[in-house]
């Protein structure tokens, strides 16, 4: 049987979270089983790195390059950490979710695999606190996994030893960035460590640390158990591999779906969101979550990978779109992205922490009908006051993509607003 | 004073972190656990045991938006305000809680049985607009639903 959608084929409709003998049974652990018997570190390193995986969490970095940063060898710092981000607090997204949900053995043998390439000696799920159902999945799943002998002290015989712990957060978008989470890990505040040193050399207690995003880490069993070329050819485009595609906002049927990366945004839009609500037009959509770029319709046919979407001008994220509709105010949906920016600025640096709450009360005085002209060139400003190089982390930067997007796409809204005094798709 | 359920939780964590204020986090969450909020008594307790200020522990409590540094009710609402369910109809659903319970948002019902919180993206975005009360998450939410949805934690 030909696989094509190895992330989500043992996942069932009202499954309850593939116990640890379906999950074998389905070849759940035979990567593991075959990493240990016969490959080194750096051979596991090698095949990832030939797969050209690369990041799910938003940013897209190479993962079986990242992992090629740590040191190796008997004089590397020890303990060395393997983390994954399951943080998921991207607007938008719900997407790790669902693999942690109705799969958790397959994300704790892509921990295992991962921890392996770079000889981890604890790994940490660092799982936001709203997520109930999963903490339960995969403290059972963590619980049925030392049972059977793939944690814990002497893994399959090897001499290798992992501890697996989840870590519950407290909250805050920030944790999710991936030197706020080594903070929020160490149980201090969630604000971002300066880079260099990068954590693959310097990272959770200054040892030796990999973050990887949940989906990331789905995909190596896969890898590991069918080679670097099977999962280039997954893919409609050079970025290999499967992707979860997600729509949300008012088309018909909103949902998650695990498709070839490259499929083009009108095939997710149109045969598997099923298009709009009856009576509702598409305007635009942000593709991968609050903090990417919006596209329009002039953008339908670009393939969903990292490289088209940034052809086109935006970012591929996390994959899982945001729909905008006809009846739907764009400028109200940036100001509601805005206020959600500033709130979870960190107040660390001093454009983010004060640039964002300016530009959320903006939106609000021209949504509330009290704009004035010269408040669109004061965003477009802000939009580069907040731009890459000028701030701390990630986190500005990325607020601004979709406001300076809906500053291009959707201009005449944001000036009948200022003219009439008023949103005009309120009425009253 | 931290009580022995409480030292017994945190020590838990002491036992993987090499540093004692490692566990500061999930002594927060311990202790919010036992007395439902996080007072300056209790902020005192936890900086005492942790050998830290009692500064260093409240910035670290008032960094977190599931710490509470408040009172709160027996059942904590916490409503999804981003950008999917403001779309599907957040606001609708916010003014139904207000009409039925008589609060806004940060504020506690007079019996305190209810405190209204907004949460960002519950990632559960494609059966918008949704909500949790306590552990439970509510989904594909209408006005029309809340009254039913609450009375089951009357
Ligand atoms: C503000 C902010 C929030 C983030 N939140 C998450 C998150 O919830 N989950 C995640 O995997 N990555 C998140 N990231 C990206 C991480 O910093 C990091 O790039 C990622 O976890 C690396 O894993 P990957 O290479 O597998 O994608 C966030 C980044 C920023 C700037
Ligand atoms: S950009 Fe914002 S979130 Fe990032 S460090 Fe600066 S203040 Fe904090
Ligand atoms: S925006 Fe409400 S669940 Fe994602």
């Amino acid at each position: 049987m030909a696989i094509d959608r190895p992330l989500t084929e043992r996942i069932r409709p009202g499954g309850e979270g593939a116990a640890i003998a379906a999950y074998e049974k389905a070849g759940g652990y035979e990567a593991l089983r075959k990493a240990l018997a016969g490959m080194t570190p750096q051979e596991v390193t090698k095949l990832v790195t030939e797969s050209n995986l690369r990041g799910r969490g938003g940013a897209g970095f190479p993962t079986g390059p990242k992992w090629s940063f740590v040191p190796m060898g008997s004089d590397a710092p020890r303990p060395k950490y393997l983390v994954a981000n399951a943080d998921e607090m991207e607007p938008g997204t719900f997407k790790d979710r669902l693999l942690m949900e109705e799969d958790p053995h397959q994300l704790i043998e892509g921990m295992l695999l991962a921890a392996y390439a770079i000889k981890a000696d604890v790994a940490y799920i660092f799982l936001r606190w709203e997520y109930r159902l999963a903490e339960r999945r995969l403290h059972r799943a963590i619980a049925e996994a030392v049972e059977a002998g793939y944690l814990g002290r002497n893994i399959l015989g090897s001499g290798w030893d992992l501890d697996m712990f989840v870590h519950i957060s407290a909250g805050r978008y920030m944790c999710g960035e991936e030197t706020g989470l080594l903070n929020a890990l160490e149980g201090k505040r969630a604000t971002p460590r300066a880079k260099p040193p990068f954590p693959q050399v310097s990272g959770l207690w200054g040892k030796p640390t990999i973050v990887q995003n949940v989906e990331t880490l789905c995909n190596v069993p896969h890898i590991i158990a069918r080679g670097a070329a099977w999962y280039r050819g997954l893919s409609r485009s050079e970025d290999s591999g499967t992707k979860l595609f997600g729509a949300s906002g008012k088309v018909a049927r909103p949902g998650l779906w695990e498709l070839p990366m490259g499929t083009t945004i009108r095939e997710i839009l149109e045969e598997h969101a099923g298009g709009m609500r009856d009576g509702l037009r598409f305007r635009g959509l942000l593709p991968g979550g609050a903090s990417t770029d919006f596209l329009v319709e002039e953008h339908l046919d670009v393939k969903m990978d990292f490289a088209s979407i940034a052809r086109a001008g935006s970012r591929l994220g996390t994959g899982t779109m945001i729909v905008l509709d006809d009846r739907t105010c764009p400028v109200g949906m940036v100001q509601n992205l805005e206020e959600f920016f500033a709130q979870e600025s960190c107040g660390w640096c001093t454009p983010c922490r004060e640039g964002l709450p300016w530009t959320a009360r903006l939106l609000e005085a021209i949504e509330e009908g009290q704009g004035r002209p010269e408040d669109l060139e004061r965003l477009s400003v802000h939009c580069k006051l907040l731009g890459p190089g000028n701030t701390f982390c990630a986190l500005a930067p990325g607020a601004v993509e979709p406001l300076q997007s809906a500053l291009k796409y959707f201009r005449e809204d944001f000036e009948a607003h200022i003219r009439q005094n008023r949103c005009p798709r309120r009425s009253g | 004073m931290l009580s022995h359920r409480e030292i017994e939780q945190i020590e838990h964590e002491l036992a993987i972190v090499p540093r004692r204020s490692g566990a500061c986090i999930e002594a927060l969450r311990a202790v919010q656990r036992h007395r439902g909020w996080i007072s300056d008594e209790a902020v005192r307790d936890i900086a005492r045991f942790l050998e830290m200020s009692p500064d260093e522990v409240d910035s670290v409590a008032t960094f977190y938006n599931l710490i509470y540094r408040k009172p709160v009710g027996r059942h904590v609402i916490l409503i999804c305000n981003s950008v999917s369910c403001w779309i599907m109809g957040y606001e609708g659903i916010r003014k139904a809680i207000g009409e039925k319970l008589g609060i806004g948002l940060g504020e506690t019902t007079k019996d305190g049985c209810f405190t209204l919180l907004p949460n960002p993206c519950l990632g559960t975005c494609d059966t918008a607009p949704a909500l949790m009360i306590d552990e439970d998450l509510h989904r594909d939410l209408t006005p029309g639903k809340i009254d039913g949805i609450l009375e089951r934690y009357r």
